[in-house]
């Protein structure tokens, strides 16, 4: 009668691991579906060569290339911003600041990505572009720069606490030997433990590109409404997601071409950050193995 | 100046600009906190929790979101939890270092990394058309209980992991079965480790915005709901839209709204904090 039991639990509980690999293929399969019929209507080399997207006009063209574009734009200038001040921070953090330090200023950092989004969004509108605009002129007000800065703010966390914990987790005797050789904190933290911890600090960046081409609010609220190719920080863009949201918020009949372009805009999405999650956890499970 | 004082002097000017990154994005928090203060205290008062939402900003309220937000965080809850700790006690107690359970970590340390609009395209497709919910409060909950989950699974593996070996060797000993040392050896010892997960959780749920909006979720809802089934709206829609109007008014609002959001996010966070921090120093 126990075993009965025990192994109908353990059924249960393996049912409910399964349920995310459900979860997977459902996203894979509801993607592709829509998109499939997205393709038998556009051919997929407009798609990626056109460089217009313009569903919601009478003339419609279905080029990427914009969307594309602006999500770039905006996930660079977030990520140039955070990798150097993410790094200094874990760098100061695990080699300069006093161990008490660590304890409170890492729950209180990590508090910069638990601030919703949309919250950041109103924060790049009405505060960071009225500031940009008093120095840059011409600078619109919606654009890509306010919107990619605050983005960085938000993924300074994802870095600096990640790159810590590499940083932390290199052996102290690289530490004790570089003194022993009379080189200072800095000449040690960049000549020693930055390449020992490099594969940590790499998927760290790497997770954050892939966090900031999926941020969806603060780009929607900031960046604007107007699909654009170019690399102009200053003007209106649209990313990949904001064009789901526009899309969401309007009118758009079930069934219709329009309502298949989200699907095709999230899949393009979903191929970016699937690779970039997948390179990621490969080189963690390598650097696993470096140190165990 | 010769090259080890060229040295300490790098050293020194290193520490401060580390130092100075460390509070850049916390200063730029207060700021906007404080400006946010600025515009939207004085918004704030019982009318604007309890009114409907209204075309005239003066006469809006945010009843309906924040009822629309309570009523999503309790099914979400219901929904991710009992899977999440499930999955988490298979992968951890069961599983281990099977081709099975290898195949599950890299799909749940992939779905932690999907943007969550996929996860709304993901439930308009599923939810709200195949399963035909429509866009209620139990089709958001479902979105919402699937985006959350892999933190969940991962925050329940951390707290087992916690548990020392000796008590799990300890219970067989006494001849108890796996689900017995499960449910009354470890799920008791790492109770606060798994309810910290799940507020962090819970934080996320409440801020997040994009799927529910690409489910279908609206921003002006009459009524708060009144059953799983209804339409819904929730703070952070209820904001954005806010935000999208020209009037002033509006972002006064808003800013009241983003205040009462944020007080959420951060309870939330302070009570997962001060949650782990007693069960961190009950297992040592």
């Amino acid at each position: 009668m126990r075993k009965i039991k025990e192994r109908v639990i353990e059924k249960g509980l393996q049912a409910s691991a399964l349920v995310t690999i459900a979860v997977t293929v459902g996203i894979i399969l509801v993607l592709s579906i829509e998109a499939i019929r997205f393709f038998s209507e556009v051919s997929i080399i407009d798609f990626l060569t056109d460089t217009q997207w313009t569903p919601l006009y009478t003339d419609k063209h279905f080029g990427i290339l914009p969307l594309l574009s602006g999500t770039l734009l905006t996930s660079f200038i977030a990520i140039i911003f955070a990798v150097p001040v993410g790094l200094s921070i874990s760098i100061y953090i695990s080699e300069y600041a006093p161990r008490s330090f660590r304890k409170t200023i890492k729950p209180a950092l990590e508090l910069l990505a638990a601030v919703p989004t949309v919250v950041y969004g109103f924060f790049a509108l009405t505060v960071v572009t009225p500031f940009l605009q008093s120095f840059i002129p011409g600078l619109s007000g919606f654009n890509s720069l306010s919107a990619g800065l605050v983005m960085g703010i938000m993924i300074i966390p994802f870095i600096s606490s990640l790159s810590e914990d590499a940083l932390h987790a290199v052996p102290n005797s690289l530490r004790e030997a570089a003194y022993g050789m009379g080189s200072t904190k800095l000449q040690n933290s960049f000549r020693v433990l930055v390449p020992a911890a490099s594969s940590g600090i790499i998927v760290s960046i790497i997770l954050a590109i892939s966090r900031a081409i999926g941020e969806t609010m603060i780009v929607a609220i900031a960046a604007g409404q107007q699909p654009r190719l170019t690399f102009d920080p200053t003007v209106p863009v649209e990313t990949i997601t904001a064009y789901i949201v526009q899309v969401s918020l309007g009118d758009v009949q079930h069934g219709s071409l329009e309502y298949r372009t989200i699907f095709a805009a999230g899949i393009t999405l979903f191929i970016f950050t699937f690779l970039l999650n997948t390179i990621s956890y490969r080189i963690r499970k390598k650097f696993r193995e470096k140190y165990e | 100046m010769n090259n080890i004082k060229k040295n300490r002097l790098l050293d020194q000017v290193f520490k401060y600009w580390g130092i100075a990154c460390t509070f850049l994005g916390l200063v730029l928090l207060a700021i906007f906190i404080g400006s946010i203060l600025v515009d939207g205290i004085q918004r704030i008062d019982w009318d604007f929790i309890t009114s409907l939402p209204s075309r005239k900003a003066e006469r809006a309220g945010i009843y309906t979101a924040l009822m629309g937000s309570v009523w999503i965080l309790f099914f979400t809850t219901i929904i991710a939890l009992p899977l999440g700790i499930a999955a988490a006690i298979y992968l951890e107690e069961y599983a281990k270092e099977s081709k099975m359970a290898s195949l599950l970590e890299v799909n749940i340390s992939n779905l932690a990394g999907v943007p969550s609009i996929i996860y709304g395209l993901l439930g308009l497709e599923v939810f709200v058309r195949i399963m035909e919910m429509g866009a209620s409060v139990l089709a958001g909950s479902f979105t919402l209980a699937l985006l959350i989950l892999p933190i969940v699974i991962v925050s329940t593996r951390e707290a087992l992991k916690a548990v020392p070996k000796s008590v799990r060797d300890a219970s067989f000993a006494l001849g108890a079965s796996k689900w017995q040392t499960v449910s009354r050896q470890l799920l008791p010892a790492s109770f606060g480790g798994i309810l910290t997960g799940i507020i962090l959780a819970l934080s996320r749920a409440v801020g997040e915005t994009a799927p529910l909006i690409v489910i279908g979720a609206l921003a002006y809802v009459p009524f708060a709901p009144e059953s799983p089934m209804d339409e819904f709206s929730v703070l952070p829609i209820q904001i954005f839209n806010w935000i999208s109007r020209p009037q002033h008014g509006f972002e006064v609002n808003a800013a009241a709204a983003i205040i009462i959001l944020l007080l959420i996010t951060f309870i939330l966070n302070g009570i997962a904090v001060y949650f782990r921090n007693r069960w961190q120093s009950k297992l040592k």
